[in-house]
């Protein structure tokens, strides 16, 4: 039924992302389907790496170790913006075409009231896409 | 933005100079041991996410608590205390400020002609993240907006008036505020002075300020993987100690001169957009009036911060560059064409003319005008250079440092000669040539207003001219609340997104907190004489640059 599921990360909340990860790696198995895993890196060094070159390899290495545990083809994908934290629903948005993905599996906070504010990825990805989001609660 | 394919990066060896660790492209990196983020604080207190530098968000927060408390209660004994220190500093250090810019400016156009000028900020195979008008819109917007509503008729005028008053000596000292030799009576000498010292205001000098300040800052972030904020541009001298202490200090300094600076203008600009509303629509300028206009720049600059760089600051810096350019044109074609057209050419010669006379820092007779004036302008723009050189850092990356140097220097300044001659000179027209006295005769917040009054259409385009006014200081408010919080951030751009939001609050309510008590003059004279120390930094970047540029590869 998915063919290619898109899992949006950020390396440096990988505990956080747990329960997404696991339900994109049984998902991939159940349908056979790549994952391609994203993520968008300043354009400023940052805590991870200090360029888009090195994040992107960051995630390539990440993105092998995930085979190695869901045994599934994988790939990377990622994006470099002046201002990632307001970039990043339009940079996955973009992805989903760019890579082709009909699934969508990220994961998200509960809702709290500050959303009204600062909506949650989740959400906006959600409503600004027409392929299938799997929103998965921490 | 870059996208990248995995395919197209699985190959790297195709893009890379042999032996360098690659941005993208050959560069430089710096070897360093210190981790972005490594001294911050995460958290998530009330459920609101935050990820800040612990030492320089504590300090700079204690730091601008203390100042407002401070000039708010004893406003008697400190407005006269920072009055004087501004006094002095323009008066004893203006060797300084002007020497200093001059060096600026020298070494700036220095560099688009040598071979370092090729040079890729962000590496050789880097692109540009904004298109050019984009990018362009967002330099100017951040720079120098709202001063050319403020000052671009004000100015002239007042270098003309004093001009044509000729000079005055009392006790062997110039009591005018005449540049140079003034030009009693003559007044097409005057004329031509008086528009040659403002755009001497406005033209090359500020913005090589600017210029060092964002080259460095981008040099080492996006090609040296330093972070974004003002210490990193002291590495070169001080090593791996700019992670400490020295470089926590240098850092607070900048989040209080930008904060401050904006704060300061942000309160000077309600004034002055209440006053074009009270003149156009009889509307009281009242505190509260002033307060409600604060609170509405405010509330469209956390949208803006909200929406981010691309979304929010680009969009509007673009807004106020179509709109200042129908307004300039407007004027061109409906003023005095071809005196603006002729006086375009004849200003800027004037200005190449008068630019070795104007921009001597040692033994100049008109103290008052390159005390008052030049000194004062040069503190200024040093003490806002933290912050519009940080936000040209950020938007920069990918351009070449010749491409750069154009952009920032060069375009900006014939852009000021034609805008200044525009308005200015449309106004000086009126009082010289048609005899409309009301320009001159109004306070510097109204002869924007009264030189459009004059000109037809003139509610459609006061209208426009308060709207700029106003959108103006969003864009300087919503690029200085990133600023800020990058700094704060210890240099991460991608800290929690409440952060900046919180910072573009603190601004409006420091404005509205120095409106109502007082004390916006006071600070602003604090804010200048934040300059003194950050032409020091500045004199250091000069360094940093060309000692940074010299061991990056240059692209064919």
């Amino acid at each position: 039924m998915f063919k290619k599921i898109l899992v949006p990360v950020d390396l440096s909340h990988l505990d956080a992302l747990q329960p997404g990860l696991t339900a994109a790696a049984d998902l991939a198995r159940h349908y056979g389907a790549e994952v391609c895993y994203f993520g968008v890196t300043a354009t400023t060094p940052g805590t991870l790496a200090r360029t888009p070159q090195e994040y992107h390899g960051l995630l390539e290495a990440f993105a092998n170790e995930q085979a190695q545990v869901h045994g599934q083809t994988t790939s990377a994908h990622s994006t470099a913006s002046p201002d990632p934290v307001a970039d990043v629903d339009d940079a996955i948005v973009d992805a989903i075409a760019a890579v082709n993905a009909d699934l969508v599996v990220m994961a998200t906070h509960l809702p709290k009231h500050l959303d009204a504010v600062v909506p949650s990825h989740g959400t906006k990805v959600a409503s600004s896409t027409d392929v299938s989001v799997f929103l998965v609660r921490q | 933005m870059t996208d990248k394919n995995s395919n197209q990066n699985g190959d790297k060896n195709a893009d890379d100079s042999p032996g360098i660790p690659a941005p993208e492209g050959a560069a430089n990196l710096i070897d360093t041991d210190y981790v972005i983020g490594q001294d911050n604080v995460a958290a998530a207190p009330l459920g609101v996410d935050i990820d800040l530098h612990g030492k320089v968000f504590t300090f700079s927060a204690l730091v601008i608590l203390l100042f407002v408390i401070v000039t708010l209660a004893l406003q008697n004994e400190v407005a006269p205390l920072f009055q004087g220190l501004r006094d002095w500093l323009t008066g004893n250090m203006s060797w300084f400020f002007i020497g200093g810019a001059n060096v600026f400016v020298l070494l700036t156009l220095g560099l688009i002609f040598t071979p370092l000028g090729k040079v890729r900020l962000g590496g050789q195979e880097a692109t540009p993240d904004f298109s050019y008008a984009g990018w362009f819109a967002m330099l100017f917007a951040a720079g120098m907006g709202i001063g050319l509503m403020y000052f671009g008729v004000s100015e002239p005028l007042s270098h003309y008036g004093t001009a044509m008053g000729g000079t005055a000596v009392e006790d062997g000292v110039r009591t005018d505020w005449a540049p140079l030799g003034a030009a009693a009576g003559d007044q097409s000498a005057a004329i031509s002075l008086g528009m040659a010292s403002t755009i001497f205001h406005w033209g090359i000098h500020p913005w090589a300020i600017y210029a060092v300040v964002a080259l460095a800052l981008a040099l080492f972030s996006f090609n040296k993987g330093l972070p974004l904020t003002m210490r990193s541009v002291f590495y070169p001298i001080l090593g791996e100690r700019v992670w400490g202490w020295p470089g926590h200090v240098i850092d607070v300094l900048a989040v209080f001169a930008t904060l401050f600076g904006l704060a300061t203008s942000l309160g000077l600009g309600a004034q002055q957009a209440t006053a074009g509303l009270s003149y156009l629509f009889g509307v009281e300028p009242t505190d509260t009036n002033m307060v409600l206009l604060i609170i509405a720049i405010t509330i469209v600059a956390l949208g803006s911060v909200a929406l981010g760089v691309d979304k929010g600051v680009q969009r509007l810096s673009q807004i106020n560059m179509v709109l200042a350019g129908l307004l300039l044109l407007f004027v061109i074609i409906v003023g005095p064409t071809l005196f603006i057209l002729t006086g375009f050419f004849e200003y800027l010669v004037s200005y190449f003319t008068h630019l070795p006379a104007l921009s001597n820092p040692f033994g100049r007779e008109d103290a008052n005008f390159s005390q008052g004036w030049t000194a004062f302008y040069w503190a200024w723009w040093i003490s806002w250079s933290p912050f519009v050189g940080m936000f040209i850092a950020r938007v920069s990356r990918g351009r070449t440092v010749r491409e750069f140097l154009i952009a920032v220097l060069i375009i900006p300044t014939l852009i000021s000669v034609l805008w200044m001659t525009a308005l200015g000179g449309t106004a000086i027209n009126q009082v010289v040539n048609l005899g409309l006295d009301g320009v001159a005769a109004a306070g510097g917040d109204l002869q924007l207003f009264e030189m459009l009054a004059n000109l037809p259409l003139s509610l459609i385009t006061s209208v426009i001219a308060i709207f700029l006014v106003i959108v103006f200081f969003v864009t300087s408010s919503d690029s200085g609340s990133l600023v800020i919080d990058a700094i704060t951030a210890g240099g991460k751009v991608d800290a929690p997104k409440p952060q900046r939001m919180f910072w573009a609050i603190i601004e409006g309510a420091i404005a509205i907190a120095l409106l109502l008590g007082g004390g916006l003059v006071a600070l602003q004279a604090m804010a200048v004489s934040a300059g003194l120390p950050f032409t020091l930094v500045l004199l250091v970047a000069c360094y940093a640059i060309v000692k940074g540029l010299l061991d990056e590869p240059r692209s064919a």
